[in-house]
């Protein structure tokens, strides 16, 4: 059997999965998340003989298609359903289904109270073969009919528990915003058939050339406003937070393995098409160094675990967009970065999910303090992931972040300093913010004693709390081995996964016959900016030391200055899109309506009414009587003969 | 004269007899026709000899696999290359068989065993005294209302000559589509015009008004085919001939040898003009073009259900493929005279049928309507002249005629006490009480409507593009805006089933045999794998759009 003919099932097992559990009804709600679990284990099965396959191969010869159908073929429009799976797609779908499939293993127990865990699971495996259709597309309209699964599967789990109103509001925000960076990327294949009469990877990618440069920016920009939909870049931001609404797997899945990874996949997907746009590039560049401060400061305000890990990934992401940003420079430090990151990002969420599993769903880290004795696993595995995202030395977020802080430097010129600057700043804070949660929720004084939980002030509580009885004082539990070991083979991928990539620059050398790879000429010495980056580290780690380890943690949030106010309600993003859009779309739609009203129903409606009438008038000749509609039938024959000799004689 | 000399004269008087040749049939290329015109003379011995208690088995029995057979040689003539490359006329140059044909034949003997199918449910009505019934009346000859009627409901009599019926309309349509010759045309059109009127008269409910149909049906037919046959006299006084090939090369001024004995009509244009118009009436009729279209509403709504959905789907197939040939094999010398007046025939059809569907209150008269819209939207395909135009109309029919099965099996299984529940206001809140069936329904009509998705969409597009290609687009127009207002009335329906309140003393939905879901089941999967995947079929449609000649 070639390799090429498994493609199809790895997006097939997930979706199998997905159409079994959702369509098999109640008498599979006793199995459901085993056969969930299966499909997406036999998924990652597949991705892993794929990767051997690859692996034997040789590099000039590891890109394998699979041509499945002709999808549309109207004229020159002709789409195909095709795959197309190389080192990059490689990459991605052993990181969706590998750490898709160790969140699946964890909601077997997270989930295990909810009476639609068949569903959830159903949801799940869709969420996986929409990503993995997205990543394995040849072209770029089957990459949408991804795009758009992977949020529809979003939008799903988001709003899980759509009986919460704050949930289903949450699920439709992600939803719109999504639908925002949707628009960016039909308009930007729209483009793409105008420019190049194609939307196939390999035919664009080979004539970028022929474009002119105007045109490749302008693509280049709509595929950025996908990317930002989809990765919760700035401007389109907005959703990841309130996306924690959702049970905390799937935060871990969105957050990890699928979702917000689409974006950079898209960008360093198009690299050829971003190569021949320099403007579109820098302006990837700035919406990710905006988006990493950005996000690294609503992460240190943030009192919720959940919404902290949120502005982190957000910054996290935005730290990848710079990289690919950066042209050949980052495009492999961006993907390497996306794995390390989703497996410590992973095991960041599962420990939050297994902290609340043993705080009756208490999400506020303020209510938190000294849980390293109740939940040892926990502790040791989330303060892995911990280590891992500051950057501790040996761990795989200081390879791949380091390799991203030079290579912003290694643009060179103004522009290089001051991406460099901001991905610097970036690291201290993410220290910051990262120590503070470790410090609020493992170390200090029990702050959970004698105080029931889910006060007014944590609003997005988790429902599943009515299982363990409300108001009662928690007792702090390790979660069981069915959560624990997933968390523990994802400590152990974030803390050798960035040495095991970067130790004879393996990673570079598999992904470069894509994205291809250049060095770039730094004005700082790598060592120079590893020691800087060590300097902010610790700097960053101090400060939250100083502020959260040596002084107690008040159980209530003071008051605070502006910045930290503003950042609490997520550096007034809502605000600004309430005020701008919001209020701004309402003029709009009650003029458009209005207009609406008296033009266009007035035209509408006469038309309708006058059709009608005529409809009426005409019902009448339809009399009953035979001889009636003899008579017709000859009038008929009559005009008809006498037509056609009519044509003759003019 | 001696014996020999008697004998010599008698073989020199015999020569020239035995010079005339045997006629020479291709059995094998006409078996699609002869199978099923051989099952419906079986079908008349099984009347004859059968006992009555299983006489609806037989009948059902070799009526289905009478149909089957004839698809399967339609395909393995298909297989063989008699669409393409071996087409050619058969049986004397009276049938000819190439790709249209085996299209159209290939489509009508489904339609057929579709509508066989439904012509077969026997679990709607209420059993009559321990027996079960179909929808067809207990005794066709017995009065309405009459004793003798209430004697053979009691008796549990059904009119199981039905079947033979429907394969000889089925026989006779086979026929007209790949007809080469005139004459042959008019029998195949009696052929399966008069099994329909008699079917058409054969409700079980609402007697009289079936009776009614079938007798408008019947009289108007009849006029509609005293013109074709004027105009095929007309036709063979201007040519000489009924055969297609020699009136086309008429037409063309191709001929060279006039036949003395009609050398003062032959190559009169006059005659080729009106004659070329009454047959092509008595086609339009067929097809319920405006405005020969009156009989449509009426007879559709007073048939027996089944009947109707089989002739609205399986006529129009024959009646369109007849058109096709007759317009582009034998009068494409004259397109320029007839173009135009398909036009104005295809223009008021599209609007005429669209603009009264919305007015009907009862559902059968709805779909009528919306049949005579469709047939509009053909003709606009038909006006194209070109192979494009040939297998998009091709595609239409064969993507129209599952739709319109369906879809009038799906009005079979709404009923209340009277019967069929066909006034659309019985039908508000259907969605609620039975959300299958109206989803169901929901999807043809919008197949009907041409929403995308649908195999109403892939049909109308194909032949919209196929008429503006041929030059024809402010008939595009036109037809964009009557789908428009055809629309309305569809969304009208699915808005009335979804968004009503049910009413309390509304129907109920019966529960079919499966042979009346295969019915909905086939009629559901082919429009929706139209409307997805419809490119092989568009292909396959498009291979068979050669007329040979």
């Amino acid at each position: 059997m070639n390799a090429e003919n498994l493609i199809a099932l790895l997006i097939a097992a997930p979706l199998l999965g997905a159409a079994v559990l959702l369509l098999g009804g109640r008498r599979l709600d006793g199995v459901g998340h085993w056969i969930g679990t299966l499909l997406s284990t036999a998924s990652f099965v597949f991705g892993v003989i794929l990767f051997a396959d690859l692996l034997g191969r040789n590099a000039e010869h590891r890109t394998l298609t699979q041509h499945l159908w002709t999808w549309i073929s109207v004229g020159s429009f002709q789409a195909d359903v095709t795959f197309r799976l190389d080192q990059l797609s490689m990459t991605f779908v052993l990181l969706i289904t590998g750490v898709g499939s160790l969140i699946h293993v964890y909601s077997i127990g997270y989930m295990e109270h909810d009476e639609r865990r068949r569903r959830f699971f159903g949801y799940l495996n869709l969420f996986l073969a929409a990503m993995l259709l997205l990543v394995l597309a040849d072209n770029y309209l089957l990459l949408y009919v991804g795009w758009e699964g992977v949020g529809l599967a979003s939008y799903l789990l988001i709003g899980f528990w759509q009986h919460k109103p704050s949930a289903a509001t949450a699920a439709k925000k992600a939803f719109l915003v999504n639908r925002v960076g949707d628009m960016g990327l039909s308009i930007a294949i729209m483009l793409m058939f105008t420019t190049f009469g194609t939307f196939a990877f390999g035919p664009v990618f080979s004539h970028v050339g022929d474009a002119s440069e105007g045109k490749l920016t302008a693509i280049g920009l709509m595929l950025l406003l996908a990317a930002c939909g989809k990765s919760a870049q700035v401007p389109l931001q907005s959703w990841l937070g309130d996306a924690m609404e959702g049970p905390t797997p799937v935060s871990a899945l969105i957050h990890a393995a699928t979702m917000v990874t689409a974006g950079v996949y898209l960008i360093v997907r198009s690299g050829d098409v971003f190569n021949a746009a320099p403007d579109a590039q820098l302006v990837v560049t700035v919406v990710g160094a905006v988006t990493l401060l950005f996000g690294a400061i609503v992460g240190c305000a943030k009192d919720d675990i959940k919404k902290a890990l949120a502005g982190s990934t957000m910054s996290q992401i935005g730290y990848m967009v710079l990289a690919a940003g950066l042209g050949p420079i980052g495009y492999v430090f961006a993907i390497m970065h996306l794995v390390t990151h989703g497996f410590f990002k992973a095991g960041l969420f599962l420990g939050a999910g297994s902290v609340m599993h043993g705080m009756n769903d208490e999400v506020d880290m303020r209510k938190y303090g000294g849980l390293r004795k109740y939940m040892p696993v926990t502790f040791i595995t989330f303060g892995l992931g911990y280590l891992a995202i500051i950057g501790f030395p040996g761990l795989s977020g200081f390879f791949s972040k380091d390799k991203i802080i030079e290579a912003a430097f290694a643009k060179g010129g103004t522009e290089g300093w001051i991406l460099g600057a901001c991905a610097l700043l970036g690291a201290a804070i993410t220290a910051f913010y990262m120590t503070r949660v470790m410090l609020m929720t493992f170390f200090g004084e029990e702050r959970w004693r004698n105080q029931p939980t889910r006060s007014p002030q944590a609003p997005s509580a988790e429902p599943a709390a009515e299982h363990h009885g409300e108001h009662a004082e928690p007792h702090p539990h390790e979660s069981p081995k069915v959560m624990t070991i997933p968390m523990i083979v994802l400590a152990v991928g974030s803390v050798f996964g960035g040495a095991f990539f970067s130790i004879g620059d393996r990673f570079l050398h598999w992904l470069e016959p894509v994205t291809g790879h250049s060095e770039g000429d730094s004005p700082l010495s790598a060592a120079t900016v590893t020691g800087a980056t060590m300097v902010c580290l610790v700097i960053g780690v101090g400060i939250a030391y100083v502020q959260y380890g040596r002084r107690p943690v008040p159980a209530v949030a003071p008051r605070g200055s502006l910045l930290t106010r503003a950042a609490r309600r997520d550096l007034l993003q809502d605000d600004f899109n309430h005020v701008v859009l919001v209020r701004g779309g309402e003029h709009l739609t009650r003029s458009l309506v209005y207009v609406d009203h008296t033009l266009v129903d007035g035209v509408v409606n006469g038309t309708a009414a006058g059709f009608g009438g005529l409809s009426g008038r005409l019902r009448k000749l339809q009399n009953g009587y035979a001889r009636s509609y003899a008579v017709s039938m000859f009038g008929g024959a009559a005009l008809l003969v006498a037509a056609t000799l009519l044509m003759r004689a003019v | 004269m001696s014996a020999a000399a008697v004998h010599s004269l008698w073989t020199t008087a015999a020569d020239p007899i035995t010079k005339i040749d045997a006629p020479k049939i291709e059995y094998g290329q006409l078996s699609p026709t002869l199978i099923v015109v051989g099952a419906a003379i079986v079908g008349v011995l099984i009347e004859a000899f059968v006992p009555r208690k299983s006489r609806y088995y037989a009948q059902v029995f070799v009526s289905a696999v009478a149909l089957c057979a004839g698809f399967a040689a339609v395909v393995a003539l298909a297989a063989d290359g008699y669409g393409t490359t071996k087409a050619h006329i058969a049986a004397m140059g009276a049938i000819a068989v190439d790709g249209p044909s085996l299209f159209l034949q290939g489509t009508i003997l489904l339609a057929g065993l579709v509508g066989l199918f439904t012509f077969a449910e026997r679990r709607l009505d209420p059993a009559a005294h321990g027996n079960r019934v179909d929808s067809f009346a207990a005794q066709a000859a017995s009065v309405p209302g009459s004793d003798s009627e209430q004697a053979a409901v009691k008796a549990g009599f059904t009119t199981t000559e039905v079947f033979p019926l429907l394969l000889f309309a089925v026989a006779g349509m086979l026929v007209f589509p790949s007809a080469n010759d005139l004459l042959t045309l008019f029998v195949a059109l009696e052929v399966f015009s008069l099994p329909l009127y008699l079917m058409c008269a054969l409700a079980r409910r609402k007697r009289l008004m079936s009776q009614e149909a079938a007798v408008k049906y019947f009289l108007l037919g009849a006029f509609a085919s005293a013109f074709t046959l004027f105009g095929i006299a007309l036709l063979y006084g201007y040519a000489g001939s009924v055969s297609y090939a020699t009136i086309a090369q008429v037409v063309d001024g191709t001929v060279t040898n006039v036949d003395p004995a009609l050398a003062g009509t032959m190559g009169n244009d006059s005659l080729l003009l009106i004659g070329a118009a009454m047959v092509v009436m008595g086609l339009l009729f067929k097809v319920g073009a405006v405005p020969f279209h009156m009989w449509t509403p009426d007879v559709y709504q007073g048939a027996p259900t089944p009947v109707t959905g089989f002739m609205a789907a399986a006529t129009k197939v024959a009646a369109f493929g007849a058109l096709l040939r007759l317009l582009y094999v034998v009068l494409p010398g004259m397109r320029w005279d007839w173009r135009p007046v398909m036009w104005g025939v295809s223009i008021i059809t599209m609007l005429g049928g669209a603009i009264v569907a919305i007015t009907q209150t009862d559902i059968k008269r709805l779909l009528a309507y919306s049949s005579i819209a469709h047939a509009g939207f053909i003709l606009a395909g038909v006006i194209a002249t070109s192979k494009d135009g040939v297998s998009s109309v091709l595609f239409y029919l064969a993507a129209y005629s599952f739709v319109t099965i369906g879809a009038f099996a799906v009005v079979t299984l709404v009923r209340d006490a009277g019967g069929e529940a066909t006034h659309l206001s019985k039908w508000a809140g259907l969605g609620r009480r039975s959300p299958l069936v109206a989803a169901v329904f929901a999807v043809f009509l919008l197949a009907f409507a041409g929403i995308p998705l649908t195999s109403g969409f892939a049909g109308k597009f194909a032949v919209f593009k196929a008429a503006a290609e041929g030059g024809a687009v402010p008939l595009v127009v036109i037809g964009v805006i009557s789908s428009a207002i055809a629309a309305f009335f569809y969304i009208r329906v699915i808005v009335l089933m979804f968004f009503s309140e049910p009413r309390p003393e509304g129907p109920t939905v019966a529960v079919p045999s499966p042979l009346t879901m295969a019915a909905i089941g086939l009629g559901v999967a082919v429009t929706l794998v139209l409307g997805v995947a419809p490119q092989y079929f568009l292909d396959l449609a498009n291979q068979a759009g050669v007329f040979v000649r």
